[in-house]
């Protein structure tokens, strides 16, 4: 396989608040290569928007402080480099898309003047250039009627348009890495549909690096190459696509995929993973899903899981992997 | 039939010109579940208004075992209301942070007050909080000391405490994490068995109205335009809104990528203010003709729709079939 586009090595978030220290990232390893769909499955609170959020540099600091890690880029550390530096990766190569596309836009300044703007900052472009530009990338995400509707503000765009809008932004400058934390979440599932097959188009096109922050199990399995699966702000499994449905190796990942209900069968009772995710603030000793979790026994509550290699490509923390494989 | 607890005839609720709600017919028997579903401004969430009573009907009949609403007064009235509950979507706004959980429960014996004698209430509240799965002595805590899951379990009881047939759930497990999700629902299907409920289930997701739904109901802008039981809507859809619908599902199976009838629909849904005449569906359908312009598909069995479509040109397509 080729080099990484991204490599994110044993990554750290803390939240410092007055209720005590959320650890939401803790430890995290994810690699992303060029062409590559990875999807960072969870549930809320599990750390992977904030390691999205980590990755591109925009957390708030205060609260959050990155504690440990690295961002590698290209062999090069994003946690290190000063912001300066930090902004022309961010806005040139690793770019971010969000749920809510009406809050990411300026309500006050037109789509085509807040896209024309990428190029006039960032590549100096001339005032009339720019503006053709944003035509252009109104085109390639298929909003009709483009050069209309360059002059039109964000709230007189659908929701769908919207989205559209916001991954022309986010492309303008063509970025190698595409981060999308829940892109269509807040979408109906026809225009989701519209929206996954434009971004899959549009990472064909430019061979670009797609990761892809979702709690929606279908989405993922309809695009990603790739799956890391997060619990209480680690990655407790990664797998191949193909392999996680058809044999989960983690005791969540099997109880998660046993308790969605689904459209391709009416099936029985829905099995039931106990309990809640844990407090950020007081993560479990041991395993962090042993109180939920039909396989534990003493050592998951006494010993953190270690990443088991169980095939190339296969990782899993858990300590019972061949009784969940069942093998 | 005598079976038939709730039954909606041209229900129409208008705001100014948006017609949220333009002439809905649907039958709710005894102990069975009726999925509502459609896609955001498709008027499903008005229709669980109007059926609790939290909206006024424009037009249009609701009838709760057999009783018009609109003809009751006073006592009658709330006899018949009493029947039939709500349980909401977000279970963070739809409770009272200033009430504990007892008061909360507790709040319909305040306006019904010969349901429960004054003395029983902290018993009955607490069986109802036993009922959902919550722990009895919590009855003075506070909405916020509960996750989500909880908070909605709440909601369950409180929907319950007049012990109604009738149960309007308003996308209750849609703001829930997977995890939770299923809880919730398990939950819902529980009590039905155990108090024989009959729930009027509205939700935009497909794969969670098909587990739960005995019969469905697909909306568009305002109208139903396709209904039957969950096999014939799943399995053999006739009408092309609904066949788009379920093949935009994603299915947790990554096997069936690129082997599931992808039907792509174009565009937008239209504005309920100026809804398209004749079929709404039309300027996104891919069979539609000038005729479709024109004259409105009534809902109706049809030649090749052997449960009622909406369309002139209803046919099966089996959407969820592998190549």
């Amino acid at each position: 396989m080729t080099a990484p586009l991204l490599d994110v090595r044993d990554l750290h978030v803390e939240f410092r608040t007055r209720e005590g220290v959320a650890r939401a990232v803790n430890g995290v390893d994810l690699r992303l290569h060029p062409g590559e769909t990875l999807a960072v499955l969870g549930e809320s609170g599990c750390g992977k928007s904030v390691t999205a959020q980590a990755i591109m540099g925009i957390l708030d600091t205060p609260p959050a402080h990155v504690t440990g890690g690295q961002v590698l880029y290209q062999g090069v550390d994003l946690l290190r480099l000063p912001e300066n530096e930090r902004r022309k990766v961010r806005a040139n190569r690793i770019a971010m898309i969000f749920q809510d596309a009406l809050s990411a836009l300026n309500p006050v300044y037109t789509v085509g003047f807040q896209l024309a703007e990428l190029f006039r900052v960032h590549r100096g472009t001339s005032r009339g250039d720019a503006k053709r530009r944003a035509v252009e990338l109104l085109d390639m995400v298929h909003i009709p009627d483009a050069k209309r509707r360059v002059k039109d503000y964000p709230h007189q765009f659908s929701g769908g348009m919207r989205q559209r809008v916001m991954i022309a932004m986010a492309l303008a400058l063509d970025p190698e890495v595409l981060i999308a934390d829940e892109p269509t979440t807040a979408l109906d599932v026809t225009v989701q549909a519209q929206i996954m097959r434009l971004l899959a188009e549009l990472q064909r096109e430019r061979n670009m690096g797609l990761m892809l922050i979702t709690h929606d199990m279908g989405v993922v399995a309809d695009v990603a190459d790739r799956i890391a699966v997060m619990y209480a702000g680690k990655v407790v499994e990664e797998a191949p696509v193909y392999d996680i449905y058809a044999r989960p190796a983690h005791a969540y990942t099997k109880a998660l995929l046993e308790s969605i209900p689904r459209l391709d069968h009416k099936g029985r009772a829905l099995n039931v993973i106990r309990g809640l995710p844990p407090a950020l603030t007081d993560v479990p000793r041991g395993c962090a899903f042993h109180p939920r979790c039909a396989y534990a026994r003493e050592i998951c509550r006494q010993e953190t899981p270690p990443a088991y290699q169980i095939a190339p490509q296969r990782i899993a923390s858990c300590h019972f992997v061949r009784e969940v494989l069942g093998v | 039939m005598s079976d038939v607890v709730l039954e909606t005839r041209g229900l129409v609720k208008h705001f100014g010109a948006v017609r949220a709600v333009d002439g809905v017919d649907l039958q709710l028997r005894r102990g069975e579940t009726l999925g509502v579903v459609g896609e955001s401004g498709c008027g499903k969430s008005t229709l669980a208004k109007l059926l609790v009573g939290l909206e006024k009907p424009t037009g249009g009949e609701i009838r709760v075992r057999g009783d018009d609403l609109s003809r009751l007064r006073g006592g009658g009235l709330r006899r018949a209301r009493r029947n039939i509950q709500m349980v909401m979507q977000d279970p963070y706004t739809s409770l009272n942070s200033r009430m504990t959980v007892g008061d909360i429960i507790g709040e319909p014996y305040d306006i019904h007050r010969d349901a429960v004698p004054h003395t029983g209430r902290q018993r009955a509240v607490q069986e109802l909080l036993d009922l959902v799965g919550l722990n009895p002595d919590h009855l003075n805590r506070y909405p916020h000391q509960f996750s989500g899951g909880q908070r909605q379990r709440i909601g369950i009881a409180r929907a319950l405490a007049l012990r109604p047939e009738i149960i309007v759930c308003d996308e209750p497990v849609s703001a829930l994490d997977v995890s939770i999700q299923a809880q919730v629902i398990n939950l819902l299907e529980g009590l039905q068995r155990q108090l024989g409920l009959s729930y009027i289930f509205i939700a935009h997701d497909l794969s969670v109205v098909r587990h739960i739904s005995d019969r469905v109901a697909v909306m568009y802008l305002g109208k139903i335009v396709e209904t039957g039981n969950h096999m014939a809507i799943y399995d053999q859809p006739t009408h092309p809104y609904t066949q788009a619908l379920l093949s935009a599902v994603p299915v947790p199976d990554p096997r069936l990528r690129g082997r599931r009838d992808h039907i792509m629909l174009t565009g937008d849904v239209p504005s309920p203010a100026s809804p398209p005449s004749g079929c709404r569906f039309r300027t996104r359908c891919w069979k539609a003709q000038p005729g479709c312009a024109e004259h409105e598909p009534t809902l109706e069995i049809r030649e090749r729709s052997p449960h009622p479509s909406a369309c002139h040109y209803a046919e099966v397509r089996d959407v969820m079939r592998r190549f």
